[in-house]
């Protein structure tokens, strides 16, 4: 009885999730655990209409679960969907935010009010968009490289599911206020609980085909990934330490108090970037980008020494979140030395990541994949170029708290995390859904333009925005008196708020455009153009 | 070298990757992290510093749900224009029963570490229904529903309870007393103001948001934005005594 | 267990571990004979059949 089980354990849920709705402690856990309520009850009644009672391979079935020889694939297909859905609605909230900044009638109290969207958009965009895009090619690399298919067999359905659960839960529960304040760490202890169940199973699933693979080396793709998943384990559980209130209701308080607190935070903060947003990403650089110019990485020495340099440097440049505050100054300054240090490895996996086109540099000119790629990698070595700058505490001074930090986070989101994924959903969209080619080359050649022009305005607008403000923050007259009013470092980079804002629409129309190419490469179709890097080409933007 | 022969185990044995890379990880934050429980300035009380008054906490959780922290730090920095324009630099002491922290990491508005007693209850009020009213280059959004929605007082006496298992210093007494010490604490005509006050000295009594009628989530925020960082008298106050 | 204690552990013995550990690493990632090896492991992705 295929799907009964399930069907069995989600409605039970669903009435536990009436119950939590029925004894409620305050209001907002009533309002959540409705939310929850209705997504679960929906979700019982889609599994009850799907419960086969015959033996299983006796009818026509819509699932290939029962086809266990090959990869799992279907599990990817609903990955790099929900990937390009939650991308597109990240960068929506974000230009919408960017909005409220520059015009401050476009916040709609309470639910619609920047303090509640700004984590949205943020979780929307590092958990949602590049937390399923690192699921989805982590499954798709970790069984091609390892020869093996998925471990676990349902375990990744749950994984997949359950992550999406998450998601859901985080972002009402921004909506509705419920948050810890702990930067890109928000949800309540029990939203951080569900996470943690499922990213064992992640654990399990990922750890579980490399201990079954058939090939004796595990690809150094696969150890970013495993550590990504390791460390995210480990930061989660630490970090969101807390105890309830009550168990019926949203409250908590962190066991960590003060200092121990900002620096238990920024410990997380800063490694959630280095395991999240590079390992993770770097794991997808290592096989993408080989896979796309059909070259073996440029060294493969160099991609190991890649991977110990950056998990050693990285953990431990989190104070750089903190200087010239109460934190003690010899914790700063120790997290200054890795900061500057992790330029290091930084810059060795970046022309690690270039040089494997070494020889194949015309595929820069003939595919926009490869150009999408290339960016990316770009992006990556300058916003790793620019970390370990901004934390010289003498520059940290000046840009701290400023939109200098908010320019350089984007440059490497939009530019590295962004430009990466969008590379390796062309690369995978044909390949999973058995086309064989994308619906346009030309469109993704419109993507990376608009992106790359949507980025460089973001950046620079913010770069400017920060050191304008930093210095005006710090003006002194003749007589020694500060010289600007705060309202008056406000208004004065209006202009650069407007400018950030249509930064990001033409990002979000990048990948607007993505979305029409990728839906249409899954219906077949294929559209008549003048193939890439023909003279046709010469005339094509940035060119 | 026999060490080096054995390289590929590392590279074939995937429990060996898992432990060295937890390993690699672990280290860093332990080192840095753990020292900050031991450290003198770090966990000594400073003269002054008490615990939230119940009011306090529930406006302290507002301000927490409304993320103002996206937008408004709590930590002043030991520079010359940070001290003249925002008050005398932090203390790590000063945020020793903040759970969590609100130091925030961006100033699009200024920091709010030492608001408390800048402006009048009258000035937040209308200042958070309408920013651009009061300063109109600002670009805050409106928080008009804060005077609008009632406070909700169920369970404080929970929530000094979880502190209080947390190590922060609140008394049976102050359990017991939670929900009259926050009733009083916005109505300077209650009887328990003056039990309330010797609980948590230098807690003011007062219709925060002028609406004597009714005790709204505005009045539990301004209570909270108006003693953030008075505590601690500086006139008093020996730094070198807390030395870094 | 003091601050102090804490504190000249990891800048003595904590310090030479780590740096002797990542030492490690890279001398035996470049160890002799070790590019054959890598080579052959950089062609994993590319032997697939999809």
């Amino acid at each position: 009885m295929k799907n009964g089980i399930e069907a069995a354990l989600v409605g039970l849920a669903a009435f536990g999730a009436l119950m939590g709705a029925a004894f409620a402690r305050d209001s907002l856990f009533q309002a959540h655990a409705w939310i929850l309520f209705f997504i679960l009850a929906g979700s019982t009644i889609i599994l009850l209409r799907r419960v086969k009672f015959a033996p299983a391979g006796g009818l026509q079935q819509d699932t290939k679960a029962e086809d266990t020889s090959g990869y799992m694939d279907d599990v990817i297909r609903y990955g790099i969907i929900a990937t390009i859905f939650w991308g597109v609605t990240g960068f929506l909230v974000g230009v919408v935010i960017a909005a409220q900044l520059a015009w401050p009638v476009f916040n709609i109290e309470p639910w619609l009010n920047f303090g509640r969207l700004r984590p949205l958009h943020t979780s929307a965009v590092i958990f949602a968009f590049g937390g399923n895009a690192l699921i989805a090619t982590s499954f798709y690399v970790v069984q091609r490289t390892s020869r093996a298919r998925l471990f676990g067999g349902n375990l990744a359905w749950f994984v997949f599911w359950g992550y999406q659960l998450f998601i859901v839960m985080a972002a009402t529960g921004y909506l509705l206020g419920i948050t810890q304040s702990k930067e890109y760490a928000e949800p309540e202890w029990y939203v951080d609980i569900w996470l943690t169940i499922v990213w064992v199973a992640y654990l399990v699933v990922f750890a579980g085909t490399l201990v079954r693979r058939k090939e004796p080396h595990i690809y150094v793709a696969n150890w970013f990934y495993l550590a990504f998943i390791i460390t995210v384990a480990m930061l989660h559980i630490v970090n969101n330490a807390a105890v309830p209130v009550s168990f019926l209701g949203v409250k908590s308080y962190s066991l960590f108090a003060g200092v121990q607190d900002a620096l238990t935070q920024w410990w997380y903060g800063h490694n959630a970037v280095g395991f999240f947003l590079t390992a993770g990403f770097l794991g997808m650089m290592y096989y993408f980008v080989p896979k796309q110019v059909n070259r073996p990485v440029y060294s493969y020495r160099l991609s190991i020494i890649h991977f110990w340099a950056l998990i050693f440097l990285y953990i431990w440049a989190g104070p750089h979140h903190l200087y010239y505050t109460a934190l003690p100054e010899w914790t700063q300054t120790l997290g200054m030395v890795f900061s500057i240090m992790l330029w290091m490895p930084s810059w060795g996996g970046m022309i690690n990541g270039l040089m494997t086109l070494s020889g194949a540099w015309d595929k820069l000119r003939t595919d926009p994949i490869v150009r999408m790629m290339v960016i990316a990698i770009a992006f990556y070595g300058m916003s790793t170029f620019e970390g370990p700058v901004m934390s010289i505490k003498s520059v940290n001074a000046l840009s701290h708290y400023t939109d200098w930090t908010i320019g350089h986070v984007h440059s490497g989101a939009l530019g590295w995390n962004g430009m990466i994924t969008f590379g390796a959903i062309y690369f995978l969209v044909p390949r999973l859904w058995g086309r064989t080619q994308l619906y346009s080359l030309r469109l993704v050649n419109w993507h990376v333009w608009l992106a790359t022009l949507g980025i460089v305005v973001y950046a620079s607008t913010m770069w400017v925005a920060g050191i304008t403000q930093g210095l005006m923050w710090r003006e002194y007259d003749d007589q020694g008196f500060l010289v600007n009013s705060f309202v008056e470092t406000v208004s004065a980079i209006h202009p650069q708020y407007v400018m950030r804002t249509i930064g990001g629409l033409l990002y979000l129309s990048g990948a607007f455009l993505m979305v029409y190419n990728v839906y249409k490469t899954i219906k077949g179709d294929i559209r008549k153009e003048a193939p890439m890097g023909a003279p046709a080409a010469a005339i094509s933007p940035g060119e | 070298m026999s060490f080096l022969q054995k390289h590929g185990i590392i590279e074939r044995n995937l429990g060996l990757l898992f432990i060295l890379s937890l390993l690699t990880v672990l280290v860093g934050g332990l080192i840095e992290i753990v020292p900050l429980f031991y450290l003198k300035n770090v966990i000594e009380k400073v003269e002054g510093m008490r615990p939230y008054t119940p009011l306090e906490l529930a406006g302290r959780n507002i301000y927490i749900r409304e993320g103002c922290y996206v937008c408004h730090s709590q930590m002043i920095r030991p520079f010359r224009d940070e001290v003249e324009r925002y008050g005398n630099y932090s203390l790590a002491a000063e945020s020793m029963y903040d759970r969590p922290f609100q130091w925030g990491s961006k100033r699009t508005g200024p920091d709010l570490a030492r608001v408390g007693g800048r402006y009048s209850d009258a000035w937040h009020v209308d200042h958070l229904i309408n920013p651009q009213k009061v300063v109109p280059e600002s670009i805050m959004p409106s928080y008009a529903f804060l005077a609008s929605t009632k406070l909700d007082t169920k369970n404080i006496e929970g929530h000094l309870k979880t502190n209080q298992l947390l190590g922060v210093p609140y008394s049976e007494e102050m359990i017991e007393n939670a929900l009259a010490d926050m009733l009083a604490q916005a109505n300077p005509e209650a009887d328990g103001v003056e039990d309330m006050q010797v609980r948590y000295p230098k807690a003011a009594s007062r219709y925060f948001d002028g609406n004597k009628s009714e005790l709204t989530e505005m009045d539990a925020l301004v209570a909270y934005m108006q003693m953030l960082g008075t505590l601690v008298d500086f006139s008093v106050y020996k730094a070198e005594e807390n030395l870094r | 267990m003091e601050y102090e204690t804490v504190r000249d552990f990891s800048d003595s013995w904590g310090l030479i571990y780590l740096v002797v550990v990542f030492v490690g690493v890279i001398l035996f990632t470049f160890r002799p004979g070790s590019r054959k090896q890598a080579d052959k492991n950089a062609h994993i992705p590319l032997k697939e059949d999809d």
